[in-house]
């Protein structure tokens, strides 16, 4: 017992130390500053969009008698904490990437990965450790979309419990998006290859439920099944906490993080 | 402390190293020798365990480069040629977050990194970025990540070049200050280098093995025929025949003409004799000027292109 206590802080230990390591670095590199602000831009100009067409059409509606009978369920948390967390993840989707481009790629290609796979550190350990460094950046990233929540609560009354569970779908889709990233990276030394296979895979994943109605019913469910799409916006956005859409993002967590564990260790056979 | 058994590496068909076997004891020094793209960097890089090996073994203090390969990594310090070190990290930092990777207890790791900046005198770049470092200095940082646990053994490619030769000089007998505590394993294709760290040398060539053994054993070892230069002033004439006459002597020549009479000759004898004995006793009885008389020994460069192009022609 004890035995395994103490080796069990040994692996944590690694693992914190390649964490601290790659937040660090993020911050020691414009990278973290620049993809932080630059996502804050994007979704805070979305958010005003879609906040001031609510109120212009709420606007409409009290002035308009006719109006007011047609639109009776005019819904601050359907009309705009959804669509704005639909938003936040349309544009995770073209940072993310950005982030965790450099996370193998730029070891490979300076050659650091030599000596960071020749310390008695598990390949685990090295990834995980770069996984949750990506993570700590992203928490950081979509924490600063809360001021919109609380926007939004100071004019309306958004249900708490929507709001919530969009956080928990979007920290689901995030770690998500960053094991792919993270994967493609290592299967290159180039970072913009890492990037653009990111970007693709991680569009094809989110739009493959639109193909679903092309195809036979049993390829249709599949496909549905695989996409993000439905593990989001009808459930998480919805303010729905479905174990199934929670397995759904773990699996494909863990099935990203083992592909990379494979290709670390493919990349030592091949020389 | 290392052993190597019939080590093989192939890239798809072309080879990398072929068959290689050595052992290097506890606190030895070897020097890995061998022109480039030899295999050098292939070795290294199986016993660090950064790469496994097609079929033979390695071990590193009993431990199997293969199946204990965490416990190899535990004990090995290793400086790739290429240094690669994070160019966006502070030297301090950096070696902090190697030294807490390789090991080093919490409590002791600022004292730790302290002693190797004053050892590997990095003082008057604590404050820097490594980026910004000049490769004389980046080369010192490689070699405190290497030792900051203090390891057993020590594995450096090259770990001289590119440097100034004060700094080559400083490095050199930071590596020779190691030997005795630690094993060491050092490549490089500067032969120099080899003779005045290196206890042993390992000369390899497309990869493979061709010489394991000092340097003085080597040079004893390939030298064909005992040279000796001598200088006397005499007629010419009467010293090459008078020079040919002693025993043993195969050959006479004139390398230089000088002025005056005076000649530089090279007296060639067979291999095991001791000639050279005979040469002042002639000089005398001719009542001819002596200048001066030296044997000359292999380099350890020509030894290194004997072998190598040895090699090639079978």
């Amino acid at each position: 017992m004890l035995v395994a206590c103490c080796s069990l802080l040994i692996i944590m230990k690694n693992f914190f130390l390649i964490f601290q390591k790659e937040f660090r670095s993020y911050f020691n590199s414009p990278i973290a500053f620049v993809v932080i602000t630059i996502f804050l831009i994007l979704s805070g100009y979305f958010f005003h969009g879609i906040f001031l067409n609510f109120s212009t059409i709420s606007f409409q509606v009290a002035t308009n008698a006719i109006l007011a009978r047609q639109n009776n369920q005019l819904n601050v948390t359907e009309m705009v904490v959804r669509p704005f967390f639909d938003i936040i993840s349309m544009v995770m989707l073209i940072m993310l990437p950005m982030l965790t481009m450099r996370m193998f790629s730029e070891e490979k290609k300076s050659g650091t990965i030599e000596l960071l796979l020749t310390y008695p550190v598990k390949d685990s350990e090295v990834i995980l450790g770069k996984f949750a460094g990506c993570m700590g950046i992203f928490t950081i990233m979509v924490l600063l979309t809360v001021p919109c929540f609380i926007l939004i609560g100071l004019f309306g009354e958004p249900e708490l419990g929507v709001v919530l569970s969009g956080y928990v779908g979007l920290f689901c889709m995030g770690a998500a998006f960053i094991s792919l990233g993270i994967f493609a990276s290592s299967i290159t030394e180039n970072q913009i290859i890492a990037a653009v296979l990111s970007f693709a895979s991680l569009l094809i994943f989110l739009m493959m439920g639109y193909s679903a109605s092309f195809a036979s019913e049993s390829l249709g469910n599949v496909l549905k099944y695989l996409s993000f799409m439905p593990h989001m916006y009808n459930s998480f956005a919805k303010g729905v906490l479905d174990t199934e859409d929670i397995i759904y993002y773990v699996l494909f967590t863990l099935f990203c993080i083992f592909l990379n564990m494979r290709s670390l260790e493919s990349k030592k056979w091949r020389g | 402390m290392i052993e190597v058994e019939n080590l093989t590496k192939k890239y798809g068909n072309a080879r990398g190293i072929n068959d290689v076997t050595f052992t290097v004891e506890k606190g030895e020094i070897l020097g890995f020798l061998g022109p480039n793209g030899a295999g050098k960097t292939t070795t290294m890089r199986i016993i660090t365990c950064f790469m496994p090996a097609t079929s033979g073994k390695a071990r590193v203090a009993g431990f199997d480069v293969f199946e204990d390969s965490l416990e190899v990594r535990k004990r090995i310090g290793y400086l790739p040629e290429s240094v690669p070190l994070y160019t966006d990290m502070q030297v301090p930092v950096y070696l902090e977050f190697v030294g807490g990777l390789k090991g080093v207890d919490r409590r002791d790791i600022k004292r730790r990194v302290g002693q190797i900046i004053d050892d590997c005198g990095l003082n008057a770049v604590t404050k820097k970025y490594i980026g910004e470092l000049s490769k004389g200095y980046r080369q010192r940082v490689g070699l405190a990540q290497a030792l900051i646990n203090d390891p057993e053994v020590l594995i450096l490619d090259e770990p001289t070049i590119g440097l100034d030769p004060k700094q080559i000089i400083e490095i050199r007998s930071l590596i020779k200050g190691l030997g005795g505590r630690r094993t060491v394993i050092l490549s490089t294709h500067i032969l120099p280098e080899v003779s005045m760290t290196c206890q042993r040398v390992i000369i390899i060539n497309e990869g493979r093995l061709v010489a394991v053994d000092t340097p003085q054993n080597l040079t004893a070892q390939l030298q064909k025929s005992q040279q000796i230069i001598v200088r006397i002033g005499g007629p010419e004439k009467e010293v090459l025949s008078e020079v040919g006459k002693i025993n043993n002597v195969s050959r006479v020549a004139i390398k230089e003409n000088g002025t005056d009479g005076v000649n530089t000759y090279l007296v060639e004898f067979k291999k095991d004799s001791d000639g050279g004995k005979d040469i002042p006793p002639v000089i005398v009885r001719k009542n001819w000027a002596l200048y001066e008389m030296r044997p000359i020994g292999m380099s350890l460069e020509d030894i290194f292109i004997k072998l190598v192009t040895e090699e090639k022609i079978h």
